[in-house]
């Protein structure tokens, strides 16, 4: 049955992406695959849309497949299974969480955690601009255009906290670069 | 009832911006649950993406659950996580019917191309601003440096660092520093 296996699938890829996003796409290639839901074309297709629209990949993923395979019902259940996972596991952390936090191994733990993970953040902001500012399928080529325009709207967004009192809102970075990228791009 | 429904709203607001994965949604987060609606405090947005990033799942909806569970408990939690996956279904539900015809306007797929430089701005903000905010000593401020040359550099030249390996790592780093501390100061 369709929306079973949609169910059991997704609830897979849901239960072992750990740090979301592009860290998910080898267990969904390997779900969708085992399943023949999408040839690998429309994956690597599908996996640049769900960069360019909103929402987390492995949802938009889940969505798209399902819809193909068994409609709105198959896109639902689809959905469904891939966040019940994070849905439950967070509760039950939160949970946790309150009882165990102010435990001094606890906090030795987050001691080493945090610094981790914000580097990483910071790693992944720094590199997906570098990405972004170089010419694709051309080895260290800069792209002056796409580089003119980041700064311009980083120098926007952290500038204008300086003088302005909130600053531009990031969903405001969001819809200025959209407009910026249809004007100039 | 009212703030269930606020939760929806303001989560379906905040789904409707999470581009490129997750991290950048963690500034627009920051932005409306912390600073406008004063929902979570700084402290608790910083164990969200502890929590976040040592748990399975999207970042995006790991947030919303947890800001809907802290303010609303389990009903709280179901209408945050629901609201931030509305968005991005309707969306995606319509593309998989109208699929190609909407990336072939050039002027859409180029505006997509500038939210990719306000997403990276936005990670790299959350980032900054997370290593602000931490407890900063000698142990903290080297995992930090370590962590961030290592992530940058093998992304530049393309090779592979797990990152939970690095976070698992790094957590025991933190527990024997705290071990050893303690035998010190016991003798």
């Amino acid at each position: 049955m369709i929306y079973l296996e949609l169910f059991i699938g997704f609830l897979k890829v849901g239960l072992f992406s750990f740090g979301g996003g592009y860290a998910a796409i080898p267990v969904i290639r390997d779900v969708i695959n085992h399943y023949g839901w999408m040839n690998e074309d429309m994956l690597t297709y599908m996996i640049a849309v769900s960069e360019s629209t909103p929402g987390p990949i492995m949802v938009n993923l889940a969505t798209y497949a399902g819809s193909t395979q068994a409609g709105i019902i198959g896109a639902a259940v689809a959905t469904f299974a891939v966040v019940l996972p994070a849905f439950i596991m967070i509760v039950v952390a939160v949970a946790i969480m309150e009882k165990f936090i102010d435990n001094d191994y606890v906090q030795a733990v987050l001691q080493g955690l945090i610094p981790c993970i914000a580097a990483t953040i910071a790693a992944t902001g720094i590199y997906s601009i570098i990405n972004l500012c170089i010419v694709k399928n051309q080895k260290y080529m800069p792209d002056y255009k796409m580089m003119i325009l980041t700064i311009i709207l980083g120098t926007i967004y952290f500038g204008s906290r300086k003088f302005v009192k909130k600053g531009l809102s990031p969903i405001g970075l969001i819809a200025l670069s959209a407009v910026v990228g249809a004007i100039f791009l | 009832m009212l703030e269930l429904i606020e939760l929806f709203l303001t989560f379906a607001k905040i789904g409707m911006f999470t581009f490129g994965g997750g991290y950048a949604m963690i500034s627009i987060i920051d932005n409306i649950c912390v600073e406008e609606k004063k929902w979570i405090t700084e402290d608790e947005m910083m164990n969200i993406t502890v929590i976040s990033q040592s748990t399975p799942g999207p970042v995006a909806i790991n947030c919303s659950t947890f800001v809907g569970y802290k303010r609303r408990g389990f009903i709280g939690a179901i209408f945050a996580t629901v609201g931030v996956i509305v968005p991005s279904f309707i969306m995606i539900y319509l593309l998989s019917m109208f699929f190609s015809k909407f990336l072939e306007l050039s002027w859409v797929s180029n505006a997509f191309s500038g939210i990719k430089i306000a997403v990276g701005i936005l990670i790299l903000d959350a980032g900054v601003k997370m290593l602000k905010q931490m407890e900063k000593n000698k142990m903290t401020i080297a995992i930090a440096t370590i962590s961030l040359i290592l992530m940058v550099v093998s992304n530049v030249f393309v090779f592979n660092v797990s990152v939970t390996l690095l976070m698992a790592l790094s957590s025991i780093f933190g527990l024997v520093m705290f071990i050893i501390k303690k035998h010190q100061k016991g003798m």
